[in-house]
């Protein structure tokens, strides 16, 4: 196969996705955002499905409010049902943000939702409590993926409510879908450099909870309405995500309107993309890097050099969501492993190029590279490839358990497994997490493969 | 099919009354939604010719209100055609409701041997997109059907609608006619898109038509045995049915197809050929033993495999049924085989769980069907309901005839049924229905949740994420019972869950073994020890923890 050449999808059919849907990541977005109760514009099932998915990853609870659309209201239009909905949702949880994303059936309909709301801030004036913000995104499913939904809901956050006013200390990081455990520590990393930081979503909290004493309707936690606000002012955005290269992100926007300077960066996965990041923040915050980092950093490279051995020339499928496998992919060639495939369900039309940017310079040959796959295909290329290592989410499974092959799970969903919410992906210590797995999936297979039984490898 | 009388059950004490409590879940309510609300929850009374309040259900939700309550999408292609391994299920939509409906349910299968089909670990979909949206859909489905069969060559192909294809007149049933006819296998279609219907039983109901309709009684052959029956209503979630079939194995019965719990395509098609249908989910399929009965004669017996007691009774209702004094022999030696195991886990368990207090909100029968586990072992239910039942699942079946039929309903197509000319035989006559009504088994029967439950309990229909949170407020049940979208709440305010869906990881639940290995997750549940480490040791004096030194 020649590998140059992006690949092209011979199927008109999808077997086993390698995506979700657009509205779930608008889902997920929202409930980054402190007070915010997710809401979907159509048939309740959506609302039901996208509920249960995201639970079976998280394990916590995930409220998600549903416009409950029927037969009658997919041909006359779902306004009434919407704003009956929202006002519902304001007195039953006392939002402060309702997030509505709309989905296949009101798309295609054609509702006109901003219109519909606008209608309901101005029936719902004077009404106590005071109406919650309220912001809309639209979601057609049958559009992108998940991940489209998920920009298009930070972008939608920013773009109704950051207000402008003077300039502030605060950095925005926008640094994608990364997990609970991943934001926690970019929390840490920004604290350690002094900056105040506005990192949206964050689902540090609001997805990755504590058991307590009382139970919360809308968990504590997510960025603040008031940071979000605020984000027009801050002095520097940080949007992570090489194949956002090119669209019309919250970060770009933030650019455009309120001249907000943006570093575009690739999702900091590996010990080069994370330099790549530390160096920015270096720069904005005028500081060296903290030492706590930069231990963390000799560690790693300290890890690289032991594992080495182990890991030379292994070979990987990955796959997973694009700037994912980008970060991924980067990390792996810089381990010495080769990363023979690069498949996402995704399609932005950056993957091959970014793929090609993080490779380039360290894979000693480019591996193949396949945009808008299912696991059908991703599978039947799998097999011709003789991989070492599968690297991605859980529905992967099934390929891996096929090749007799280890499977090392990251980012989402996972629900084969137990944590996947407390994965750490970015920076040195993600990276450290990740080198340790990959490592020790090498020996436990070498292990397994053996009937004598070495227990010094 | 009441096991207790109202006697037997008794009245519930409760410090806060039901009608107290109903007060408390409607009272924050808008007075629109209040008044809706009210008529779904019920305080239980039971009379004795067992007639029970009236609940309304099978209504709309509020918007709004977060539901337990899933589309029609889900409960056609998820639920129903779900467990099934060698049909070919192609969902015709956007991408989301193939993966989330894919393999989440925890149904099982046991494929006959290495070339017989197992499509459940898979997910198809035409995948739409914007093109599809505004110039049609039709022909990315032909393709989609022509490519599944030449990679798959499956018996059969079903085709799933969801939202977006009704909207945009798409029509599945002539695109399955043209494929089935260009690829000589059984393709057929289902209009399910998810706005349809007010919840997944809508989707039960358009599945069922369809397998009724398009497979089942393709094939006549006789199967082998002498007592053939049908299992309906048992989707084999964490290999239920696997318990269910060693018994029925054990005894010496046939079971020609299940619907659709391990099934296969072919048993579908032979399912005609049974002499009796047994329903456990009432709600998701007693249409269907209606159909049959009427179309080839077969009888339909209500059953419950979840509970010791109720399995021994349901194996001997079969006995009965079948009147032959080897098979009452065999049933009898493997009831007295199961049962000293059962007792003896009954009784260690029961002594650390009785008067403990469980909440069911779970699905269309499961709210019913695990109250005598529960039971078994002493524990109470204060409250329980259904997420998608309709009245008579609550009520029993008297009120059928009484059913105001609403325009969501409607929608849902009723198949006129006759009987074939060829295929009727009926396997009763009246003298036999005599001797059945003398022996206490009463068919086509079922006497629904309500009638089984204590006086003053609550009965809540398509309970909220709110109202249950309120509930849990009021009286902080000892477990609840629902699914994983309520789970994680559920824990996060101490109080232990268990997942009646999907079992979380857990099951089988029916059957002998199946008592056994419920009460040990009751046991561990209930008496966990967890919950007292909510309180940090500094907690215990909160308020002087809250103070500074200085103070």
């Amino acid at each position: 196969m020649d590998s140059e050449e992006n690949h092209d999808t011979a199927y008109i059919s999808t077997t086993n996705a390698c995506k979700l849907c657009k509205p779930l990541g608008a889902c997920l977005a929202f409930r980054g955002v402190e007070g915010a109760v997710p809401f979907l514009h159509g048939s309740q099932g959506c609302a039901t499905y996208m509920r249960r998915y995201i639970i079976s990853h998280f394990r916590e609870p995930m409220d998600i409010a549903s416009s409950s659309l029927g037969e009658k209201q997919a041909v006359y239009g779902g306004g009434p049902n919407l704003k009956q909905g929202l006002s519902n949702v304001m007195k039953k949880y006392g939002a402060r943000l309702i997030g509505v994303a709309t989905t296949c059936l009101t798309e295609t309909i054609g509702d006109d939702v901003p219109g519909i709301v606008r209608e309901f801030r101005q029936e719902a004036q004077g009404e106590e409590p005071a109406p919650a913000e309220i912001v809309t995104v639209s979601t057609p499913s049958y559009s992108g993926t998940h991940m489209e939904g998920f920009h298009a809901a930070a972008k939608a956050l920013v773009k109704q409510l950051a207000e402008p006013g003077e300039p502030t200390d605060a950095i925005n990081l926008l640094p994608g879908l990364v997990s609970p455990a991943d934001i926690r520590y970019l929390k840490e990393i920004l604290e350690d450099f002094g900056l105040p930081g506005i990192i949206l979503p964050d689902i540090s909290e609001t997805l990755d909870g504590p058991a307590q004493l009382d139970y919360e309707k809308i968990p504590a936690g997510g960025t603040p309405l008031a940071s979000i606000k605020a984000m027009g002012r801050s002095r520097a955005t940080l949007e992570c995500g090489r194949s956002l290269l090119g669209q019309e992100t919250a970060g770009r926007w933030l650019e455009t309107r309120f001249g907000v300077p943006r570093y575009a960066l690739g999702m900091p996965i590996g010990l080069q993309e994370t330099d790549r990041f530390f160096k920015v923040l270096e720069e904005t915050s005028g500081r060296a890097i903290p030492s706590l980092h930069a231990l963390e950093r000799g560690r790693l490279l300290d890890a690289y050099v032991d594992g080495h051995k182990y890991l030379f020339n292994q070979r990987a499928v990955v796959y997973g969501e694009e700037d994912l496998v980008v970060g991924l992919t980067s990390f792996l060639a810089e381990i010495g492993v080769q990363p023979v495939l690069c498949a996402s369900g995704g399609k932005s039309g950056h993957f091959q190029e970014a793929i090609a940017e993080v490779t380039g310079e360290i894979a000693p040959e480019p591996p193949l590279v396949m945009e808008g796959a299912d696991f059908y295909e991703i599978a039947a290329a799998a097999e011709g490839l003789a991989p070492d290592l599968i690297i991605g989410h859980s529905k992967g499974y099934k390929m891996a358990q096929t090749l007799q092959t280890p499977l090392i799970r990251v980012g989402f969903p996972i629900h084969d497994r137990f944590g996947g919410q407390r994965l750490l992906h970015l920076g040195y210590r993600g990276a450290q997490q990740l080198f340790d797995r990959l490592v020790n999936a090498v020996l436990e297979k070498k292990q397994q493969d053996s009937a004598v039984g070495y227990g010094y490898l | 099919m009441a096991t207790l009388t109202p006697e037997d059950l008794g009245s519930l004490v409760l410090d806060i009354g039901a009608d107290e409590a109903k007060k408390e879940l409607v009272g924050k309510y808008p007075t629109k939604v209040a008044r809706k609300r009210a008529k779904q929850i019920v305080a239980n009374q039971v009379e004795p010719d067992l007639t029970v309040p009236e609940i309304q259900s099978n209504v709309r939700t509020v918007p709004g209100l977060i539901s337990q309550r899933g589309c029609t999408y889900a409960g056609c292609k998820g639920v129903v055609l779900g467990p099934t391994r060698d049909i070919l299920n192609l969902t015709h939509g956007p991408i989301g409701c193939g993966f989330y409906s894919w393999l989440t349910r925890r149904n099982q299968t046991r494929p006959k041997g290495p070339e017989d089909h197992n499509f459940m670990t898979y997910c198809f979909s035409t995948d739409m997109q914007d093109e599809q949206i505004i110039f049609g859909g039709e022909k990315k489905l032909k393709q989609a059907i022509q490519e599944a069969y030449d990679i798959f060559k499956p018996k059969a192909i079903g085709i799933f609608a969801t939202c977006p294809v009704g909207l945009i007149g798409d029509d599945v049933h002539a695109v399955a006619r043209e494929m089935k006819e260009k690829l000589g296998i059984n393709v057929f279609g289902f209009s399910c898109e998810g706005y349809k219907g007010v919840s997944q039983s809508a989707g039960h109901h358009i599945a069922n038509n369809g397998v009724f309709t398009h497979i089942v009684g393709l094939d006549d052959t006789e199967p082998a045995g002498e007592f053939k029956i049908n299992m309906l209503g048992e989707y084999n979630i964490g290999g239920d049915a696997f318990e269910i079939e060693r018994l029925f194995e054990d005894i010496g019965v046939t079971l020609v197809s299940s619907f659709s719990g391990n099934s296969s395509y072919d048993q579908f098609a032979n399912s005609h050929t049974a002499d009796l249908n047994l329903i456990m989910c009432h709600r998701s399929i007693n249409y269907v033993a209606e159909m049959m009965e009427k179309k080839f004669g077969i009888p339909w017996l209500k059953v419950n495999f979840i509970g010791a007691g109720a399995t021994a009774k349901s194996l001997r209702k079969i006995a009965t049924y079948f009147e032959n004094p080897e098979l009452t022999a065999k049933v009898e030696e493997v009831v007295a085989r199961e049962l000293p195991a059962v007792e003896a886990v009954r009784e260690e368990v029961k002594s650390r769980c009785a008067g403990k207090r469980a909440m069911l909100f779970v699905g269309g029968s499961r709210a019913h069907h695990y109250q005598e586990l529960f039971r078994e072992i002493g524990m109470e239910i204060i409250a329980a309901g259904y997420e998608f039942a309709h009245r008579d699942d609550y009520e029993g079946r008297r009120v059928l005839p009484n059913l105001k039929v609403d325009a969501d309903s409607r929608n849902i197509e009723e198949l006129q049924v006759e009987a074939d000319p060829a295929r009727f035989r009926p396997r009763l006559d009246a003298a036999g229905i005599a001797r059945l009504e003398q022996e206490g088994i009463k068919l086509s029967e079922y006497q629904g949740m309500m009638a089984d439950m204590k006086n003053g309990a609550l009965v809540i229909d398509d309970i909220s994420q709110y109202e249950t949170e309120k509930l849990i407020e009021i009286y902080r049940p000892d477990i609840i019972c629902a699914g994983i979208k309520e789970k994680f709440a559920v824990q996060k305010s101490g109080i232990p869950m268990k997942q009646l869906h999907s079992y979380d990881s857990g099951g089988p639940y029916a059957g002998f073994q199946g008592a056994i290995n419920f009460w040990r997750e009751i046991d561990r549940l209930v008496n966990s020890k967890v919950w007292k480490y909510l309180q940090a040791p500094w907690q215990e004096h909160p308020e002087l923890a809250a103070k500074y030194v200085w103070e």
